[in-house]
């Protein structure tokens, strides 16, 4: 923040409403805003060659080969344009043009992705309106002392993702996806997790519970890290119930996290909670950089944008169940709106009462619960964090109520 | 010794070939090894990239990119002040050099402050500050023309003003009209100074693709040996006529830098406008005027020749605002600065020989005052130039 023409400079000029400030300055460390800033493990110089002027006549021709323009929004074309000289521009606080009419947002409707584009799920290897609600229960068989084992093979692979349209990130994944795989089961089943590590890298599990030293997934304790092409079997009990979360523990760690190595753990009560639709959401962020300075993109279940181009779709009266995890790495806080809504949050899901009765939410980082609410109108209601930073950077979604 | 003659001649062509083909041999050798013992590249792709223009218009960022860098750069998403923004162009992976136009729509406000980061596919990010956010002044004929007057009001009026000095310097004796010589060469000396550093802060924000402070030595190296040039093709006529012709080129040059300068800031809102700058670059070029008459003492000039002259040393301020403000890049800029700056040092080079004294062949106290003084003035009516 030192380059001498931020914040000084624009203070000195005022726009129309007289600002003595410079609005937007204030910012989070993801929005550093520095003039030439190397924000990568790749060499690469900012772009900030001075601004000269260009004749408008070349943005006249852009625009009218950039595809749909809602009618709505033609007439203010040009027609607010200011002439230079003249003094403070009206014109720019216009509608500005749709460009590509077809997607969700786009100027002052919003972020989002460049022309509604999205990922290619299929060359990831999932989809997040599948991981939604798609809970891995396991295999399970009876002990002989009449307990239920329950079992599963977890395997950690390095893994490009197309983590937004035309980005690539090499991820380092459980099961092929990002979050990992939602392992649920019931209090008081034992529960034995064979960890495969196909990645060059070494890794661990560990899981958010109550259990022994040894099967605690962290490093120079038990088996410690597990090397490449190695694989252990964590076994415990599942206490206590609650949503609870598991995630890679080898350092540097908030890397190892952020690389994309987590995923939600539920133990059921013993006595169900009631029949529901039930999802779950794991917030979580991209640090495509690597600067570990913040995240370029927010999400919840991998792909920013990704429910508002593909809104969730529940049913008008039903319970919905939202098992909310945060593992946003490099912010140290993430929050969840829903709007039209209120919802009942029991934290940690631990307590089978809820603590409060809300629509907004804040989790630091590991912190989770469950939201339970029931929509009584149709249509279209978003959600998102109320970090509203995050939201325009991704972590934002929609809601479609329907009969 | 045995062929005279031509053996010499043939010896010297056949040892140059030799000497080639083994220095090609050499770098073929190189080149192989290297292949051999280097790997292509340690670590991922370099991407750069540069913005070269930025027009805003109501709704509309509208960014012209350039890729600076040794590989092909694809620009996946954008984003304004941490909010990713739906833009069209800049599809294809931009090549190395090539550019790419990017049309964002983003409702942005007079006055304020904007960054915009572009997510390229690898996932670095490179960063677009737009200091302060100004709609880009549109390419029609009566804001062009605006423009144009406001260049010649800076350029073309001072130069005349201050070539109207003549009659009042042909009155003056030898030694006072080498005083002033010498002022003259002091105020030229302070331009080609300024210009160089202001050339070499523009350059190094040029981006690297084309050199940065490279092109303003190239700018200058070229103005030099144009001049140069110049200076031998034209008839030497009597009582200076060429050499106030030269230093009217010279200044014409300089003056189309300046210009530059004022353009590409009024497009981005840096230049506060009005009488207060008309009257700073009125007094700072009037001098100008009388460095180009300065040569004219001995010499009586129509009214033609006059006003030509005058043009020459001025009009290319008119046209390197209206560049400056519609089309230029950093590079070219730099460039021509450049030009203005080398233009300068070879007037100076000209009119070096004119200080001596005639009879005692040095130069003397007054001379030298006066080269001090033109330094000063220059420095002092720059301080009222914001540009």
């Amino acid at each position: 923040m030192t380059d001498e023409t931020t914040p000084s400079d624009a203070t000195k000029r005022t726009g129309p409403t007289d600002h003595t400030e410079a609005p937007g300055q204030a910012t989070s460390p993801a929005s550093e805003r520095t003039r030439a800033t190397t924000t990568s493990r790749r060499l690469f110089i900012a772009g900030t060659a001075g601004a000269a002027g260009v004749g408008a006549l070349l943005t006249r021709s852009a625009l009218a080969d950039a595809g749909p323009v809602e009618a709505a929004h033609t007439t203010h074309q040009g027609a607010t344009r200011a002439a230079w000289i003249s003094g403070p521009s009206t014109g720019a606080t216009d509608a500005p043009p749709a460009i590509g009419a077809h997607a969700h947002g786009g100027g002052i409707n919003g972020a989002t992705f460049r022309e509604g584009a999205t990922v290619d799920h299929a060359a990831n290897g999932f989809n997040p309106s599948e991981t939604l609600r798609d809970f891995d229960w396991g295999t399970t068989s009876t002990r002989p002392d009449g307990r239920t084992l329950r079992e599963w093979e977890v395997v950690a692979r390095d893994q490009e993702i197309e983590v937004a349209p035309g980005v690539t990130f090499p991820g380092w994944t459980f099961n092929g996806r990002v979050p990992g795989p939602t392992l649920r089961c019931r209090e008081g089943d034992r529960l034995r997790i064979r960890f495969v590590n196909a990645s060059a890298h070494p890794h661990t599990m560990h899981f958010h519970g109550i259990h022994p030293a040894q099967m605690d997934g962290i490093p120079m304790v038990g088996r410690g890290t597990i090397a490449p092409g190695e694989d252990f079997v964590y076994e415990f009990d599942a206490e206590p119930f609650g949503l609870h979360l598991y995630h890679c523990h080898v350092g540097p760690l908030a890397e190892h996290i952020a690389r994309g190595m987590y995923g939600t753990f539920i133990i059921d009560p013993a006595r169900s909670r009631p029949k529901a639709d039930e999802m779950v959401m794991v917030q979580h962020g991209w640090n495509t950089t690597f600067d570990g300075q913040g995240n370029q993109l927010y999400a919840v279940n991998g792909i920013p944008f990704h429910y508002m181009n593909e809104p969730i779709r529940v049913k008008r009266g039903e319970l919905v169940r939202i098992y909310l995890v945060n593992v946003l790495e490099y912010d140290p806080i993430n929050s969840f709106h829903v709007h039209g809504n209120f919802f009942d949050y029991y934290p940690t899901g631990t307590r089978l009462e809820p603590s409060e009765y809300t629509d907004t939410i804040v989790q630091g980082q590991g912190q989770r619960g469950i939201c339970e609410l029931r929509f009584p109108h149709p249509g279209r209601y978003m959600f998102h964090a109320h970090k509203t930073e995050f939201a325009d950077l991704g972590w934002m979604g929609f809601f479609e109520v329907v009969d | 010794m045995s062929r005279p003659a031509l053996a010499p001649r043939t010896h010297r062509a056949a040892l140059a070939a030799v000497v080639v083909a083994i220095v090609a041999v050499g770098i073929a050798g190189l080149a192989a090894l290297a292949a051999v013992l280097l790997p292509t590249r340690t670590g991922p792709p370099v991407e750069q990239l540069v913005v070269e223009r930025t027009v805003l218009t109501a709704g509309t960022i509208e960014l012209t990119v350039r890729n600076t860098g040794p590989d092909p750069v694809t620009i996946a998403q954008a984003a304004v002040n941490d909010s990713f923004v739906s833009f069209a162009g800049g599809q294809a992976p931009v090549g190395r050099l090539a550019t790419t136009t990017l049309t964002i729509s983003y409702p942005w406000q007079e006055g304020l402050p904007y960054a915009v980061s572009l997510l390229t596919s690898t996932g670095a990010v490179i960063e677009h500050e737009i200091p302060v956010a100004v709609a880009t002044p549109e390419a029609t004929p009566a804001s062009l023309a605006r423009i144009a007057a406001l260049g010649a009001m800076i350029g073309i009026a001072p130069v005349l003003l201050g070539m109207s000095c003549l009659p009042l310097l042909r009155r003056a004796s030898a030694a006072t009209s080498r005083v002033l010589m010498a002022f003259t060469v002091g105020l030229l000396a302070f331009l080609a100074v300024d210009a160089t550093l202001e050339g070499f802060e523009l350059g190094a924000g040029a981006g690297g693709a084309f050199g940065g402070p490279v092109l303003f030595v190239l700018g200058a190296v070229v103005a030099l040996l144009a001049l140069a040039v110049l200076q031998r093709v034209l008839p030497s006529g009597s009582g200076g006529g060429r050499l106030a012709l030269l230093v009217a080129i010279g200044i014409g040059l300089h003056n189309l830098g300046e210009g530059l300068a004022v353009g590409s800031a009024l497009s981005v809102g840096e230049l506060a406008l009005g009488a207060s700058l008309v009257i700073g670059f009125a007094l700072h070029n009037t001098t100008e005027g009388i460095a180009v008459v300065a040569p004219l003492t001995g010499r009586s000039i129509g009214v033609t020749t006059f006003v030509g002259l005058g043009l020459i040393a001025g009009a290319p301020a008119a046209v390197g605002t209206v560049l400056g403000a519609m089309v230029s890049t950093v590079p070219q800029a730099t460039f021509l600065i450049g030009l203005g700056a080398g233009a300068i040092v070879q007037v100076v080079i000209l009119l070096l020989p004119s200080l001596r004294d005639r009879a005692r062949g040095a130069v003397d106290g007054p001379v030298i005052g006066g080269i001090a003084a033109g330094v000063v003035v220059m420095y002092l009516t720059s301080l009222l130039v914001t540009a």
